[in-house]
């Protein structure tokens, strides 16, 4: 999928920033820096690779970085970054 | 006739009889004009002659107040100045540490601190020794149990530096000046006062040397041994700034309301009642409500306690609060009204919440509100560690207050960004939860079921009440499940229970 640097999101208290990258490698490559990793790491680089997966994104570079975003929150950002660097509209389909 | 040449043989067998001397003139009274006296005194020193006269050695105790708060200046210029001419060993015993006390983190790596005694610890100093910067555990004490263990002897204070924000030659001392000079102010200097009342030797450090007699005085002339002159004890702007401002988060007016008509509807809101705040955005918002309930229903308290805000001032200047009791001013406002107002009494960390003290004032106080990092299903209350494992924050008057009022309440919203703030277990214990009366949540409020007569008044009173594990599973299902805190093997930190008993230990945590 063609793709473009994008973002989506803010450093406020509860919100998460996910910058997406276009990559040369396979796959998609998470960078996670979190207020609440030790508790949460795993599950929001979960949410973001399923996120992704379900707009057909497989190749990535993804930065997030993340002020103790709920699950809905992250879900919405992501798909948000995804849209702006794909410029695919998802919300119209 | 009897004169004094006839009675000497009996004034000399009466002195041998009282093993005493017998009087002899010795010299001349001194003439110098007494203005000049109040301007000198061997007690002013230099720092370095200060430390040096002390007789303070390697392996002893050294002791700080935390009145300056974020904008304090004495702990970091005391420790540079031991860690030059050399000492190591030293055990930091202070009313509490806060961010600006980073330089210590040098001064542990080199040796020079190798113990710390504390309330609080936060920021990177808070980080690095929830990472194992010691091999010492740090002593976590409240407030009162801090006054506790001064006095009982458990926390000996060989050498204590208090900042004042002026001082006379001879150690009278307060955390305010009347002088033109005044460099900066604290108000109250509670927290110290056990320091110059118990430590071997006491050095106020001061920004404002200022004529005997410096009165009223906090600290007295007494107790001290020293008195040293430097450019700055402390930014008094980092206590907190001078104006109230009411917050505009609406979750905080929303707690605050709730935790408002708790206390009105609890059965203790009667004339002459007795309240402490916390000085949090909801605790100060609260007190706004309270204000208006006690205006509408003509109730005056007799005393607000604990530390002291613009707020509780406000509403003490129009007659709704007959006294305040002040251990710490949270602000410019609170620390000028303990300086102009007689009605605004300083209290020293005993007076105001030791266990073993009958008069601390903690045990005449009828309702608090307090704050929370994490609240469990049992009641129990953390303050001091946070959800991560990492130390950031401080116990204070919290269990004190908690467990000697006849009522505490606990307001903390359910949830701070992704960190439950009602749990399973708290990751730290340091306020028992049988001490812990309501928890006042945006989803609720929980009553202990040791206290069913104040669920029943809540509940007639149309307050939403629940049980607390439906709070903690109300968090559990907006967050997701939490993995575990990858804690280590290595204690890092013991929580003292304010009747000298050990609480809980923290464990260090390994990235």
């Amino acid at each position: 999928m063609e793709m473009k640097d994008a973002f989506a999101g803010t450093l406020e208290s509860g919100d998460i920033l996910i910058q997406i990258s276009p990559t040369e490698k396979q796959g998609v490559e998470i960078e996670l820096q979190s207020s609440v990793a030790y508790q949460f790491g795993e599950q929001i680089k979960k949410v973001i690779r399923e996120t992704l997966d379900g707009l057909g994104i497989d190749k990535a570079l993804v930065r997030a970085t993340d002020k103790g975003a709920l699950d809905c929150t992250i879900r919405a950002r992501v798909t948000a970054a995804a849209v702006r660097a794909t410029g695919k509209d998802v919300w119209h389909e | 006739m009897s004169s004094l040449k006839e009675r000497m043989a009996l004034i000399e067998a009466q002195a041998a009889r009282m093993g005493k001397e017998t009087y002899h003139q010795t010299g001349r009274k001194a003439t110098t004009p007494r203005m000049q006296y109040q301007q000198e005194c061997s007690k002013v020193v230099t720092l370095e002659q200060a430390i040096t006269r002390s007789g303070l050695k390697d392996g002893m105790t050294i002791s700080f107040h935390h009145h300056f708060r974020g904008g304090d200046k004495v702990v970091n210029l005391v420790v540079d100045k031991l860690a030059e001419m050399g000492f190591k060993n030293l055990h930091l015993a202070a009313s509490s540490l806060q961010d600006v006390h980073k330089p210590l983190i040098e001064h542990i790596k080199n040796g020079v601190i190798t113990k710390i005694s504390t309330s609080g610890l936060r920021g990177d100093l808070a980080n690095e020794i929830s990472r194992g910067l010691m091999e010492e555990p740090v002593i976590f004490r409240s407030h009162g149990g801090r006054g506790s263990a001064i006095a009982q002897g458990d926390l000996h204070i060989d050498v204590a530096f208090l900042g004042a924000s002026s001082c006379d030659p001879l150690g009278n001392a307060c955390g305010y000046s009347r002088s033109e000079n005044a460099k900066s102010i604290c108000g109250s200097l509670g927290y110290a006062l056990p320091d110059a009342q118990y430590a071997d030797k006491v050095i106020i450090v001061t920004d404002d040397l200022v004529h005997y007699p410096n009165t009223p005085n906090s600290i007295s002339e007494r107790d001290v041994d020293f008195v040293v002159e430097v450019d700055s004890v402390g930014d008094s702007s980092k206590i907190a700034s001078g104006a109230i401002r009411d917050t505009k988060n609406p979750r905080d007016i929303l707690l605050a309301q709730q935790a408002a008509k708790v206390i009105i509807n609890s059965g203790y809101f009667k004339d002459g009642f007795s309240i402490q705040t916390g000085s949090g955005g909801a605790s100060l918002a609260a007190v706004k409500f309270i204000r208006e309930e006690m205006i509408k229903q003509g109730i005056k308290a007799s005393f607000a306690l604990g530390g002291i805000t613009a707020h509780m001032v406000k509403l003490h200047e129009e007659g709704l609060i007959e006294r305040l009791i002040d251990v710490q001013s949270f602000d410019k406002v609170a620390a000028m009204s303990l300086k102009d107002d007689s009605m605004h009494k300083e209290v020293s960390a005993n007076e105001y919440a030791s266990a073993d003290e009958q008069g601390s004032a903690t045990h005449y106080l009828d309702m608090v509100i307090l704050s929370a990092l994490e609240v469990d299903v049992n009641f129990n209350v953390n303050v001091l560690v946070g959800s991560d494992g990492i130390i950031r924050g401080a116990i204070g008057g919290h269990p004190d207050t908690a467990a000697d009022s006849a009522l505490s309440i606990i307001v903390c919203p359910l949830l701070r960004g992704r960190i439950p703030c009602v749990v399973d277990e708290v990751t730290t214990l340091i306020t028992p939860g049988s001490t812990v009366d309501v928890v006042v949540t945006e989803y609720g409020i929980a009553v202990n079921p040791l206290r069913p007569e104040i669920a029943e008044r809540l509940k007639a009173a149309g307050l939403n009440i629940v049980d607390i594990h439906s709070l903690k599973e109300r968090a559990e299902k907006i967050i997701g499940h939490a993995a575990p805190l990858p804690f280590g093997d290595k204690v890092v930190g013991v929580v003292m229970n304010r009747d000298g008993s050990v609480l809980d230990v923290i464990k260090n945590i390994v990235d």
